[in-house]
C-alpha cells in the first residue's frame, strides 16, 4: 500500500502531525530544559544548573508527597477495580442487549458533566451537617468527620475513574469468547471458580488497562485532594499548583511534573507488559 | 443465555448482581442529581432536609458579569476549539485509515497521546511553553491547547467511522475518472459527514468541560470551569450547582445531538461488517 508522498496526502497528515509537534511535543521538551533554569529575584533565567533537581530531590516533602501521591493512585487502581468488576460483569453477562445499550449510555453520560461540580457536590454529601450526616443524626449517629479525610479524597478519584474502569472492563468482557464459559459450566466449574480461572484471564488485557487509566487519572488529579482530602496529606498535584501558582518557581515544579511523567511512564510499561504477557503481539 | 437447569444460574446471585448495577448507578448520579436538585434549593449551605424552591442561584449567576464573561469565553474557545481539532482529527483518521508510511507507530502516538497526560503537568508544560513563546494569557492560549487535547477524540470518532466504509469506494470513485479531490468531497466527506459533526460536538463538550489546563494557561481571559474552580477555592456556594446544572444540560444536549448523528446513519448499505 505504499503511494508516494502526494500534496493531497500532506494536506490531511501534516496539520496534525505539525499542531502536536509544536504544542505538545516541544512543551513537553521545554519542561525538561526548564528544570536546569535558575530563579533569580522572581525572574527565571535560562541555565544548566542541577539545583532545581537537588533541591527538590533533598526535601523530605517531596518524597512524602511522592509516596503519599503513589500509594493513593495504587489504592484508587485497585479499589476502583474491585468495585467497578462486579458493575461490569453484571452489565456484559446478566442485560439484555438493549439494556446494555442503555447501561454503556447513562455510563458516558457523567464524562460530560463537570468533574468540578461533581466534587463540589460530593461535599454536599460529606460535610460535617452534610446530607449523609444529617441522616446519621436521624438514627442517633454521628456526626463523623467525613470531609478532609484520606477516604473523602477516596470517593474523588472514584467519581472521577469509577465510570471509565467500567466500560473499559466492560468492552473486554463482551469480547470474551462466550464458549469458553459454556466450556467451563459444562465440565462442572462453578460459578465463582468460572470467574476468577475463565472470565478474569481472559479480559485480563482490558481490566489491567482500565486499572492503569484509573492509576493515571488519580496520580495526577489536584481537585480531589484539595477540595475533598482538604490538601492533607500533600500530593505531588498539590505541590505542583503551588509551588507554580503561588511561588514563581516553576523550574522546581518542572522537577515536579518530569517525576511524575517518568513514573507514569515506567507503571504503564510495567502495566502493558503484564496486561499483554504470554500473548503474541 | 440458555440453560434453566443451569448449576450455575442462582436467582439469589442474579438479583445480587442487579442491585449491584443499581448501586453502581447511583454512586454516579449522586453528585449529579445533588447538584441539580440543589441548584432550586434555598439554603445557603445546602443539606437535608430541603429548603423551598428557587432560583435565586440562577438568579444570582445570570447577573454576575463575570460569570457572563466567563461564558463568553468558554463559548468563543469551545466553538474554535471544536472546527479546529475536529479537522485535524478528520485528516489524522484519514491519514490513518488510507496510507501506510515510514514511522505511522510514531505518528499516531502523537495522534492519540495527549489525554493520557494528566492534565497538570499538560497545564504547567503548556503555560511555561507558551509564555516563552509569547502566547500565554489569553484565549489563544487555551484554544492551543484545547486542541491538543481534543484532536484525539476527534481522530477516534472519525477513525471508527471510516472503518465502517467500505475500502473499495474510494478507488471506485478513482477509477470512473473522480481526481482524489473529488472523491474526497463527494465520497469520503458524506460518508463521515455523522462522524465530524458528532465529533464536533463532543470536542466542544470537551472543552466546555476542562478547567485545569485552561487554569493554568488562561490568565484573565477564564473560562466558566475556572471560575467555578475560583467559586470552589472561595466560599460554598450553590452558584456552582446553577452553573454545573446549566453546563451539564449544554453539554448532554451537544452530546445527544452528537449520538443521534453517530447513530442515525449507521445503517446505510455501504455498511459491510
Amino acid at each position: 500500500m505504499r503511494r508516494p508522498i502526494t500534496l493531497y496526502g500532506l494536506t490531511f497528515s501534516l496539520p496534525l502531525l505539525v499542531w502536536q509537534i509544536l504544542f505538545f511535543v516541544f512543551p513537553l521538551l521545554f519542561l525538561v530544559a526548564l528544570s536546569f533554569w535558575t530563579v533569580k529575584n522572581f525572574a527565571m533565567r535560562p541555565d544548566f544548573d542541577t539545583v532545581n533537581w537537588t533541591t527538590m530531590y533533598g526535601r523530605a516533602v517531596f518524597w512524602q508527597a511522592y509516596g503519599t501521591t503513589f500509594v493513593l493512585a495504587t489504592a484508587a487502581s485497585f479499589l476502583t477495580s474491585v468495585l467497578a468488576f462486579p458493575a461490569a460483569y453484571a452489565i456484559a453477562f446478566k442485560l439484555s442487549d438493549t439494556a446494555r445499550r442503555w447501561a454503556v449510555f447513562l455510563m458516558v453520560i457523567p464524562f460530560f458533566t463537570s468533574y468540578l461540580v461533581r466534587v463540589y457536590s460530593w461535599q454536599i454529601f460529606l460535610s460535617d451537617s452534610g446530607i449523609i450526616n444529617v441522616t446519621l443524626g436521624w438514627v442517633g449517629l454521628g456526626p463523623l468527620p467525613l470531609l478532609n479525610t484520606v477516604g473523602a479524597t477516596m470517593i474523588g478519584y472514584l467519581t472521577l475513574s469509577f465510570p471509565l474502569v467500567v466500560l473499559l472492563q466492560l468492552f473486554s468482557l463482551v469480547f470474551i469468547d462466550r464458549t469458553l464459559i459454556e466450556a467451563a459450566h459444562n465440565m462442572r466449574c462453578g460459578r465463582l471458580r468460572t470467574v476468577f480461572a475463565v472470565i478474569i484471564p481472559s479480559a485480563r488485557t482490558g481490566l489491567v488497562i482500565a486499572a492503569l487509566f484509573c492509576f493515571i487519572l488519580s496520580f495526577g488529579d489536584f481537585v480531589s485532594p484539595i477540595y475533598l482530602g482538604g490538601g492533607e496529606p500533600t500530593t505531588l498535584s498539590i505541590l505542583i499548583t503551588d509551588t507554580t501558582k503561588s511561588g514563581q518557581q516553576w523550574p522546581r515544579a518542572a522537577v515536579i511534573a518530569l517525576t511524575m511523567i517518568a513514573t507514569l511512564l515506567a507503571v504503564a510499561f510495567v502495566a502493558v507488559k503484564f496486561a499483554y504477557k504470554g500473548k503474541s503481539k | 443465555m440458555s440453560a434453566s437447569a443451569d448449576p450455575n444460574r442462582n436467582r439469589a446471585v442474579d438479583w445480587a448482581l442487579m442491585a449491584y448495577i443499581v448501586l453502581a448507578y447511583a454512586f454516579v448520579f449522586a453528585p449529579i442529581a445533588a447538584s441539580f436538585v440543589f441548584s432550586f434549593n434555598s439554603d445557603r449551605f445546602p443539606s437535608i432536609p430541603l429548603g423551598h424552591f428557587t432560583l435565586d442561584w440562577y438568579r444570582a449567576v445570570a447577573t454576575d458579569p463575570l460569570v457572563w464573561e466567563g461564558a463568553r469565553n468558554t463559548l468563543f474557545v469551545g466553538v474554535i476549539v471544536g472546527v479546529v481539532s475536529t479537522a485535524l482529527g478528520f485528516g489524522a483518521a484519514y491519514t490513518d485509515y488510507r496510507y501506510n508510511f515510514f514511522g505511522k507507530q510514531v505518528y499516531l502516538a502523537l495522534a492519540l497521546l495527549p489525554p493520557t497526560i494528566p492534565v497538570i503537568i499538560l497545564g504547567l508544560a503548556m503555560l511555561a511553553y507558551l509564555s516563552r513563546v509569547g502566547l500565554s494569557g489569553n484565549a489563544l492560549s487555551v484554544i492551543i491547547s484545547h486542541v491538543v487535547v481534543c484532536a484525539p477524540f476527534a481522530m477516534a470518532i472519525i477513525r471508527l467511522r471510516l472503518s465502517q466504509m467500505d475500502p473499495a469506494l474510494e478507488p471506485a470513485a478513482w477509477n470512473l475518472g473522480a481526481s482524489e479531490w473529488k472523491a474526497m468531497r463527494h465520497v469520503i466527506v458524506p460518508f463521515t459527514m455523522p462522524a465530524i459533526l458528532g465529533a464536533l460536538f463532543i470536542t466542544m463538550a470537551v472543552s466546555f468541560d476542562e478547567f485545569a489546563v485552561a487554569w493554568f494557561v488562561s490568565g484573565l481571559n477564564e473560562t466558566l470551569p475556572v471560575k467555578v474552580l475560583g467559586f470552589l477555592q472561595g466560599q460554598v456556594s450553590p452558584r456552582i450547582n446553577a452553573i454545573g446544572t446549566f453546563v451539564f444540560v449544554l453539554s448532554m444536549t451537544l452530546v445527544i445531538l452528537a449520538q443521534l448523528l453517530l447513530s442515525g446513519r449507521s445503517a446505510t448499505p455501504a455498511d459491510k461488517e
